[in-house]
């Protein structure tokens, strides 16, 4: 309690006190830029939330890229010049994003930018990048119906964790119904619809199918988990499909310890649910519930033994846990690396051109490749939730000889997007029309 | 029936003597040819476990338990608990035993310490389910009377042919009226899936089962296979029927409890704003930071029982709440010399100052514990659920009803009863008038911001058990208590009560219909025009107290 008073002081110090509002506005919305470094050092912008709602997940991505830079300037830096870490805050606030985006291009003179953790922040950036011309590396999963010349996407579309759960549950599971349950913004939405018609496409029956969305940072679950079980009681398998986002899956998840339902009975299948977020529940009643991503920390490959060793000398905290977006900066910052070199240029236009085809080792023991459309090779795999926190890898059988399976930017199970396809290297658009074979042919 | 009932006798008797479930479950097998008989020997299934297949475990567990050997019982529950072993190179499979003694798990023998290569047989979901089966016919017998509830329990659930023959045996010699009736249900349940059953057993089946009127009866009976004769359909349709009428009229006494209980919570949150807001009068928009102070105190009082004092665990509550009235009240006394007394009668700049501190006072708790959610555990007392007809009743949301009513009364009672509560009501009724009757006015501000913020500490105590512990928490209830207060009638204790289970209430019914984020909606779109109608509350303050 010590420093709340001390932030206090602050306030107390002005001599008008509504002052202290003003200072309190300048706090909550302060960046940290370092000081300019000589010049011949290579920027790379970090724009990821250090307040505000996200920060709980975003800190996380900012320390990782810290790290990763860190160890690329011990090995020399980049074409001989070593990189410098460009820090900026946009405070949860999406407008911010974009602000702060500029900041970095125009006067940071960033070379390129990790960040971004919800699609709003996404979609607001992606102007910037675009008119700016500059590159974005985007680590977090998300709902795909999207390519864009500016954007490398690390983090899994929907053909690389949403459907593959979904066949998880059905062919081990036998499941025959279905909860749809998400919180009300653009990625549940859009990855629901997607998982509709997918079932559907398999022959559930749409009685079958039960669609739920919340508010952000929902708390009060009981007449949710309440609908869950009553639907759950219709003598048919029943497993829950959780987009539900941030916070509001710890209160989520008390509620269906504290009502008794066990995973043995309806499964809880979460995109969303990694280690971090588990860091702040008792997992003992959750245990068997699952998760899917495309890293889990528990995978003993000795790039990630070593990977997670580094990250506990470099926070300088044994307990810290590591999570799939951050694999996903791993790989990114790598393979922005590589370009470079390929290209021997910082020049955006040739590391955009070179980033394509440019192959990684991922964490996990397979080698991602950035494709065409942007996006790249993943493996998936299926993690149940352990006592301990942790997951307990339950598909494929041996993680470390996943096969990896390439992001698909439109969806095949959508009208509309089915006939689009995403090519930046031959086709060099972004929403190419197989059909009308026209680029530009957006459609949802 | 294959059981001598001689047999049975004796096992009854070896029950109440001594208890031992092993020695009595090989009794009852042997007494039972047939059921035991399957491919390979007890060491072969065992080394099933080293396959490192889920389905191979899955064979090996269904195979155990009707194997009748007494290791059957100790392998599969510590297959369940996380404690089975196998070594891939030897096969071999061993047990972890609660005292840490290593069995090896094909005869029993008490080995050393575990082979190097050992690590865990992994389980997965199919597995669970398939372990809870075997399990629950393998403790049907069990001394304990809530083992043997559970186990019929999972019995019926899983509704396997093969434990037809032990839920008589263990039928047989009940005595126990809960563990019986769950007995019989389940033996309802086995037959009315047993292919071979007459129709007159499964249309007794039926009203037994219909007799349970539960969500898992209903599932059970929707289950049914399609294959059934016409009358057994007949008479399962208008079982659920029955049922699902039945349950409809729970889940409204249900939704009545979920609004209480999400009133109680919007109570606990609004409570001490209504002392600040309500009473003096003061935009606090820094309210919801002092319940998460609270919070946060809890949390580190957790924290310091865990390192320091792991068995007074449960009592981590009761010592957190007094103190983070003290921490949040202490705050807010400092706050309310420091700022908020230079700004009384501005109420533009209170609103400004006020939220510019909680966006201070957050990144403070961020920079000192971390942006993540901090764990907070639920004692013992608080975790878990118990049922009152068709409906669950959690326990945490029952203690914080019940919390949420004492803090109301003690605070109530404060306010009537105390010479501060005297004092405070005099200085916001009258400032000037009490100022000159003697009684220090800007003191009692002090005071009653104190009060006020302390509770909102209280608040915060409570509700770090069921929502995060994060820099964000009290922004998630500044607008809800907000709400509330105004809905209630600013400057009225019982407006903030009646106001908050109004609320509750009207939500929780609204969900079900409208959906969470609608509900929300329409709550906010109610208030509104009933602020139109009414812009003092539910209750207004008359008279010429009110100051403008």
């Amino acid at each position: 309690m010590t420093l709340s008073t001390k932030s206090l002081s602050s306030g107390l110090l002005s001599r008008r006190t509504w002052l202290a509002a003003v200072a309190g506005l300048c706090l909550g919305f302060s960046t940290f830029t370092p000081a300019h470094a000589a010049d011949d050092t290579i920027k790379v912008g970090i724009l990821h939330s250090l307040s505000g709602t996200m920060a709980i997940s975003e800190t996380t991505l900012k320390d990782v890229m810290l790290m990763l830079i860190d160890e690329q300037n011990k090995k020399g830096g980049v074409l001989g010049r070593k990189l410098e870490a460009v820090v900026v805050d946009p405070a949860s606030n999406w407008p911010l994003f974009a602000e702060k985006a500029r900041e970095l291009i125009t006067k940071d003179k960033v070379s390129v930018v990790f960040g971004c953790w919800t699609s709003v922040s996404r979609k607001s950036v992606l102007p910037v990048f675009k008119e700016l011309n500059s590159i974005l590396f985007y680590p977090v999963q998300y709902e795909g119906e999207e390519s864009e010349r500016n954007v490398f996407y690390t983090g899994a579309a929907p053909n690389q964790q949403a459907i593959p759960a979904v066949d998880y549950l059905m062919k081990e599971e036998k499941v025959k119904r279905w909860v749809l349950a998400g919180t009300d913004y653009v990625y549940p939405r859009t990855t629901n619809k997607i998982l509709e018609a997918y079932l559907k496409s398999k022959g559930v029956s749409g009685d079958d199918i039960m669609i739920n969305y919340t508010p952000f940072g929902h708390s009060d679950w009981q007449t949710i988990v309440s609908d869950i079980k009553k639907f759950g009681s219709a003598g048919k398998k029943t497993a829950v499909v959780s987009t539900i986002n941030g916070d509001a899956n710890v209160p989520f998840y008390k509620e269906l310890g504290n009502q008794g339902i066990k995973a043995t009975d309806i499964p809880v299948v979460a995109f969303s649910v990694g280690e971090e977020e588990l860091a702040g529940i008792d997992t003992k009643p959750l245990v068997g519930h699952l998760a899917a991503w495309n890293y889990f920390e528990s995978i003993k490959t000795p790039a990630n033994l070593a990977f997670i060793k580094e990250w506990h000398a470099f926070t300088n905290n044994p307990k810290r846990t590591t999570n799939d977006p951050m694999e996903a900066h791993y790989i990114g910052f790598n393979m922005w690396v590589k370009a470079v070199e390929k290209a021997k240029s910082f020049d955006p236009d040739k590391v955009i051109e070179a980033l394509p085809g440019i192959k990684q080792a991922n964490l996990t023991g397979g080698i991602s490749e950035m494709l065409p459309n942007h996006h790249i090779t993943k493996p998936v795999f299926i993690g149940e939730i352990q006592g301990d926190g942790q997951f307990n890898i339950v598909s494929p059988d041996d993680p470390t000889k996943a096969k990896l399976v390439p992001g698909d930017a439109w969806s095949d199970y959508l009208e509309g997007s089915k006939d689009l396809e995403a090519d930046w290297v031959t086709l060099k658009c972004g929403n190419y029309n197989k059909v009308t074979k026209k680029c530009g042919g957006q459609a949802s | 029936m294959f059981f001598n009932s001689d047999v049975l006798r004796h096992v009854a008797g070896r029950i109440r003597r001594a208890g031992a479930i092993l020695a009595l479950s090989i009794t009852m097998w042997s007494g039972c040819p047939g059921i035991a008989a399957h491919a390979g020997s007890f060491e072969d299934d065992v080394a099933l476990f080293a396959a490192r297949s889920f389905a191979e475990s899955e064979t090996a567990v269904t195979h155990l338990q009707v194997s009748g050997n007494p290791l059957a019982y100790p392998i599969i529950s510590a297959l369940k608990d996380g404690r089975l072993y196998a070594e891939d190179d030897s096969k071999k499979v061993f047990i972890k035993a609660a005292d840490g003694k290593i069995i090896d798990a094909a005869n029993g023998r008490s080995v050393g310490a575990l082979p190097d290569g050992a690590s865990v047989v992994r389980l997965n979901n199919r597995l669970r389910r398939t372990i809870d089966a075997a399990l629950g016919s393998l403790t049907l017998l069990s001394p304990n009377v809530s083992v043997r509830v559970r186990a019929a329990q999972s019995v019926f659930k899983s509704h396997e042919e093969s434990s037809l023959a032990p839920l008589d045996a263990a039928l047989k010699n009940e005595s126990n009226d809960a563990a019986r009736k769950a007995l019989t249900a389940a033996r309802a349940a086995v037959i009315l899936f047993k292919a071979d059953a007459s129709e007159a057993d499964k249309l007794d089946a039926i009203t037994i089962i219909k007799a349970r009127g539960d969500q898992e009866a209903l599932a059970l009976l929707s289950g049914l296979p399609g294959d059934m004769s016409p009358a057994v359909a007949r008479a399962a349709t208008a079982a659920m029927t029955s049922i699902k009428g039945n349950l409809a009229l729970w889940s409204t006494v249900q939704n009545a409890w979920y609004g209480l209980s999400l009133g109680s919570v919007l109570l606990l949150a609004a409570i001490g704003l209504a002392i600040t807001f309500g009473v003096m009068g003061v935009i606090n928009m820094a309210h919801g930071e002092m319940v998460m102070v609270g919070a946060y105190t809890t949390f580190v009082v957790q924290e310091t029982i865990r390192t320091s004092y792991p068995t007074a665990f449960d009592y981590s509550l009761l010592i957190a709440v007094p103190l983070a009235f003290v921490v949040a009240g202490a705050i807010g006394v400092l706050i309310e010399r420091t700022i908020i007394r230079f700004l009384y009668g501005r109420p533009l700049e209170t609103l400004l100052a006020t939220w510019g501190l909680s966006l201070i006072l957050q990144q403070a708790v961020r920079t000192i514990f971390g942006p993540n959610n901090r764990e907070v555990g639920n004692p013992s007392w608080m975790s878990g659920a118990f049922d009152i007809g068709q409906m669950t009743i959690t326990y945490n949301r029952l203690w914080i009803l019940c919390f949420a009513l004492t803090v109301f009364i003690i605070l109530l009672a404060m306010l009537r009863f105390t010479r501060l509560g005297l004092e405070m009501r005099a200085v916001t009724q009258n400032r000037r008038m009490a100022a000159s009757m003697g009684i220090a006015t800007s003191r009692v501000d002090a005071l009653t911001f104190g009060l006020g913020s302390g509770i909102a500490g209280v608040a915060g105590v409570a509700l770090s058990q069921i929502d995060n512990v994060s820099p964000n928490l009290g922004q998630s209830y500044i607008i809800d208590s907000f709400m509330v207060v105004v809905f209630g009638g600013v400057g009225n204790l019982w407006g903030t009560l009646i106001g908050a289970f109004t609320l509750g209430i009207a939500n929780k019914f609204l969900e079900p219909v409208a959906g969470a984020v609608l509900g929300k909606i329409a709550i906010l779109v109610l208030i509104i025009l009933f602020i139109q109608k009414r812009p003092r509350g539910l209750f207004a303050l008359k008279g010429r107290a009110v100051d403008a």
